[in-house]
């Protein structure tokens, strides 16, 4: 098989047998960087110690200290995720040059797994945004179409993966900054339940929203990956002890007897025709794999956009405060006083979609308006989480779209803030409930663009979802579908 | 809830921010439009429901009062744009 | 107060720091001092990506304090935070409590101006993090910012509006500081800024039931600048009321040095916290169980000790109010105590020379560095005669100033009183001999004269004598 057809835990069998080795894995892999990053701008920055890391992971898997089954993969991490000494810029401005002395948790993790990091990958200014537009580092192109948004904010991460710039890397999850681009780009990734991974070292966005988790060609890759960073850390109080993932029980999940719920209210205006029928066809594919599909209602669907804006605004306006100018990050010249030091690296070093959901936030949690807006949506966030235990005494698993249409256009949503807002009314309700979902590649539209179902799963259900997209795959090869223009560039 | 002018500037006031003068009418109209469509949310009956901050029932969780070696000055001045004597600078901020 | 017309209402926001090992959100030492920036960390530095993980501890001293001042504990904790900007604030927000602080509707017993007893409420406590500390650096005439303060952790005490005198103010002050020394939870160093107290003040006509608008002051570093300050701003508030004026809504900065407050220019028109509860931080639950055995394993408290000194020990009631007011003197009375001391002799000794010692040095207790048993081993060598009361009071003066062994000390200076009456007499046969003046005159009726022999005998002595035995003797000869 050649290199470039390989999944992530292929490569990686091929490495522990010999029959590659992980420096030729890393030269492959900076050689794609270089054939295509300069179409799709997936990378914020390439390490320089690529190779010397690769050569030190294959010594150490000869020696027995890497064990994992992506030991010498070269992957990608998504550039809000902390990296010792590499800059950790969150796409903006305020971060450029920021190199952070500590690491995050997953990135540990993953180290520790014998990963070969290739570089930081472009994201929406701080996960900001579902285009991948707003970075300070230029905007990611869909490796579909070049004229198309790779989604967002996890844009990097998913169009690396899908140019094959990388065999797996790591994103985060918001309100669907994992799913969302997954589905735009037809790569498989997935939203770990919150608390399933620790988020230290994650640069903050909306803390009680934001969980790492990785993108790959398949979800028996994702499964290795999230096995490798689904631990415990007592540096996140909000992680949760998990028994983690058995890989052999996702390999081996058959969707016979799975009871799979649609929630009609998904199916309403908004979404794409095309989009829609992909979703009926992969629900017919796993009915016909044994899996009982039914639709049911889910009102409470409509609230989900003003919750999660209110709750991740909030939650942002605070954790955006600490740019100021002092310690880290931009600081404007000259400030005339401190209120100026503050305002003007502030105003400089952010962008437009970032100072938007800062005064959104400051705007719900001032005093007057709390009770009728921050309050009144962890309401409605109790409300969603209840909706869906009782969705999941029926059901095993919830399908529907992960987006209302497939990749826009570049530039076509950036100036209607809103519109952009509704294109997350499926991915968004998943993390205010704290679910764990997946998307997966089950479709084109008549433009070639890939649609992505949604697979999501009660609490620690992450096994279940991917065993189930595993079988599906066994059946179908959307995910194994190519940009035929990779082999034009 | 009509988002003034007055609004705009508060908003800015608390968040430390200042739009550029040019962006400031469409980012009061987006704003207007967003909160519009958020304020859908007064329709839903959230009588007696009690607000949730954590979805997973989590309590307790806490680290050993042991101390462990600081960082050392260097690095935690290593992003500072200005330092001064092993100390941060900002402009003078006392009254 | 002078201005019997007014009444002046106070409450009080006592910042503890607490006297855990580490911060409360990350693993830093919490001592005092350091070179800038050498007590930090990612975490308490507010670096992108970091979190906060909750120290044990502080629940645990928090929840002590809290039951020691009779506070009802919260099962169900909560943190949340509040957001404004200051370079000493590093994440831009304060981690603290304000939905469900973790005690409330506690209370504290004080002395009253009439001499009673009076009970001061506690509304809540709560637990937060402290800030950094800014310096002002005139070579470039702009702030440094040193975070080694950082995320210590404190607790704020928050008392009702029941304060009526600056008396009253500084005894709450003291017996809370002595309780929350007794549980351990805080070393509440005024000058290290571990008990730091801000005065809520307004004032009302004499009589009336609703309050005044009031002002809150901070930055009094010391029990005798809160009095100043106190003073200050009822006469301020009292002065601005007389002359039909209106009391401003404001903070105020105390400067000890010029005697005056001044209102602190607000940073911003606005100040509006936005508080919300913190996302990085689950809920704390305190169980029924662990609140029962923080309760049984409180040491004694100041109050039942001032008790027990007083019915099982008859100390006066001055005297065990006093000395139960301070973690010190205590430890000083009981090491003392238990070691057969008898209680009232010690008792005077500490009312008497210790505190005459501590007020001429400008010390409190907790600075004497002394061996607390050298008292009691000076009060012994009294009690047997070894040495006299005027020696013991100069020797006390090595002790407390030099930390000497009062056993040493006396042999070393020779200090013993003269047992040998055959010594005295001599010495006190040449003293006779050589003022047949004041002889005489005592002979003639003059009892002036007498006074005089016996100390020009005790100077022979060089104050060795035991002044009953040469008073005696002089009295013989005569």
């Amino acid at each position: 098989m050649e290199l470039k057809d390989m999944t992530a835990l292929e490569l990686g069998a091929a490495i522990r047998k010999g029959e590659i080795s992980a420096v030729e894995a890393a030269e492959f892999s900076l050689g794609q960087i270089e054939r295509y990053d300069k179409q799709f701008s997936c990378f914020v920055t390439v390490q320089e110690d690529v190779l010397q890391r690769a050569e030190e992971v294959q010594k150490g898997i000869a020696a027995g200290a890497f064990t994992s089954p992506l030991a010498g993969v070269p992957m990608g991490i998504k550039d809000n995720m902390c990296q010792k000494g590499i800059q950790t810029s969150c796409g903006s401005r305020m971060l450029a040059g920021f190199k952070p002395t500590y690491s995050a948790t997953a990135v540990e993790e993953i180290m520790k797994a014998g990963a070969v990091p290739l570089g930081k990958l472009n994201m929406d200014e701080f996960a900001m945004g579902s285009t991948s537009e707003t970075s300070f580092f230029g905007v990611t192109r869909n490796p579909w179409n070049a004229e198309c948004v790779p989604g967002g904010s996890s844009g990097g991460s998913a169009a690396a993966v899908a140019a094959g710039e990388c065999f797996y890397s790591l994103g985060s999850d918001t309100g669907g900054s994992i799913r969302q681009p997954a589905s735009f780009c037809g790569v498989t990734g997935i939203k770990p339940t919150y608390g399933a991974v620790s988020r230290f070292g994650l640069v903050a966005y909306a803390s009680s929203l934001d969980q790492i988790g990785p993108l790959a060609r398949n979800a028996a890759d994702c499964a290795a990956v999230l096995g490798e960073i689904m631990k415990q850390d007592r540096r996140d109080n909000t992680s949760v002890a998990t028994k983690g993932i058995d890989l052999q029980k996702v390999l081996h999940t058959d969707v016979k007897g799975m009871r799979i719920g649609i929630p009609a209210d998904f199916f309403g205006e908004g979404l794409d025709k095309e989009v829609a029928a992909c979703i009926e066809a992969a629900a017919k594919q796993l009915e016909s794999m044994g899996a009982t599909v039914e639709k049911f209602d889910m009102p409470i669907v409509k609230y989900a956009i003003p919750a999660y804006y209110i709750i991740a605004s909030a939650e942002a306006s605070s954790n955006l405060s600490r740019y100021d100018g002092i310690k880290y990050g931009y600081r404007a010249e000259h400030p005339a006083d401190l209120l100026d030091l503050y305002t003007k690296s502030r105003s400089e070093g952010f962008g437009m979609e970032v100072k938007r959901r800062i005064m959104l936030g400051c705007f719900v949690l001032s005093s007057g308006y709390y009770d009728a807006y921050y309050r009144k949506a962890l309401q409605a966030k109790a409300l969603i989480k209840a909706a869906f235990d009782r969705a999941f005494e029926r059901y095993d698993l919830i399908l529907g779209p992960v987006a209302p249409t497939t990749a826009l256009k570049i530039g076509e949503n950036l100036s209607d803030p809103l519109k952009m807002y509704l294109g997350d009314i499926y991915t968004v309700m998943i993390n205010l409930a704290g679910l764990p979902a997946a998307s997966v590649p089950c479709g084109f539209d008549g433009k070639g663009m890939p649609v992505g179902m949604h697979l999501i799963g009660h609490y620690f259900d992450e096994e279940k979802i991917l065993g189930a997209a595993h079988a599906y795959q066994q059946v179908t090869d959307w995910h194994k579908r190519k940009p035929t223009q990779l082999d034009r560039i | 809830m009509v988002i003034t002018d007055e609004l705009v500037t508060y908003l800015e006031a608390l968040g430390r921010i200042k739009l550029p003068e040019e962006s400031r009418a469409k980012a009061q109209s987006d704003l207007q439009e967003i909160l519009q469509y958020i304020d859908t949310l007064s329709e839903l009956d959230t009588e007696g429901i009690e607000p949730m901050s954590h979805a997973l029932p989590l309590t307790n969780v806490m680290r050993e009062d042991e101390v462990q070696p600081s960082a050392p000055t260097e690095e935690v001045l290593a992003n500072a744009p200005v330092k001064k004597d092993g100390y941060f600078l900002v402009p003078r901020s006392f009254e | 107060m002078s201005h019997s017309k007014w009444e002046t209402v106070m409450g009080l926001e006592v910042h503890v720091e607490l006297a855990t090992k580490t911060k409360i959100f990350c693993s830093c030492t919490t001592e005092f001092g350091g070179a800038p920036n050498t007590h930090c960390c990612p975490i308490c530095t507010g670096m992108p990506g970091v979190l906060p993980s909750l120290n044990k501890a502080v629940v645990e001293y928090a929840t002590k304090a809290g039951l020691a001042l009779n506070c009802e504990i919260t099962r169900y904790n909560k943190f949340d935070r509040k957001n404004y900007f200051y370079p000493d604030l590093p994440k831009a927000y304060q981690i603290s409590q304000l939905y469900l602080p973790i005690c409330r509707n506690g209370g504290v017993e004080i002395e009253a101006e009439d001499g009673g007893r009076k009970v001061i409420g506690i509304h809540e406590i709560h637990m937060e993090e402290d800030a950094g500390k800014l310096v002002h650096d005139p070579h470039t005439n702009s702030t440094l910012v040193d975070y080694n303060r950082c995320g210590v952790p404190l607790i704020e005490i928050v008392s009702e509006p029941d304060f009526r005198s600056a008396e009253e103010v500084i005894r709450y002050l003291e017996k809370l500081r002595a309780i929350l020394q007794y549980i351990g939870v805080s070393d509440c160093k005024m000058q290290e800024g571990s008990l730091r107290a801000d005065v809520n003040l307004s004032v009302r006509p004499a009589g009336s039931e609703t309050f005044g608008t009031r002002t809150e002051m901070k930055n009094m570093n010391s029990f005798k600048a809160i009095m100043r300050a106190i003073h200050y701003e009822a006469n301020r508030q009292i002065g601005v009321l007389e002359k039909g004026g209106e009391v401003m809504q404001e903070t105020r900065r105390w400067d000890d040095n010029l005697g005056e407050s001044f209102a602190m220019r607000s940073k911003e028109d606005a100040q509006d916290y936005k508080y919300f509860p913190e996302p990085d931080l689950i809920p704390i639950e305190i169980s029924e169980e662990t609140v029962e055995q923080t309760k049984k394993a409180l040491p004694e408290l100041p109050e039942a000790k001032r008790l027990r000194y007083v019915g099982e020990l008859g100390l006066p009631e001055y005297d065990a109010s006093q000395i139960t007011n301070s973690k010190a003197l205590v430890e000083l009375f009981e090491c003392n105590l238990a070691a057969g001391v008898p209680a009232k002799e010690l008792a005077n000794w500490i009312m008497g020379e210790v505190m005459h010692m501590l007020s001429d040095s400008g010390k409190e207790p907790e600075e004497m560095t002394f061996d607390y048993r050298y008292l009691g081993a000076l009060i012994g060598m009294v009690q047997k005669n070894e040495i006299t009361r005027n020696t013991a009071k100069k020797v006390f003066k090595a002790v407390f100033e030099e930390g000497c062994d009062p056993v040493d000390y006396v042999e070393k200076h020779n200090l013993k009183t003269v047992t040998d009456t055959g010594a005295v007499r001599a010495a006190i046969e040449e003293v006779v001999a050589a003022n047949p003046k004041s002889v005489e005159e005592y002979r003639s009726g003059k009892e002036k004269a007498l006074q005089y022999l016996i100390g020009q005998s005790m100077r022979a002595l060089r104050g060795k004598a035991d002044p009953q035995t040469v008073t005696a003797i002089l009295k013989e000869i005569l």
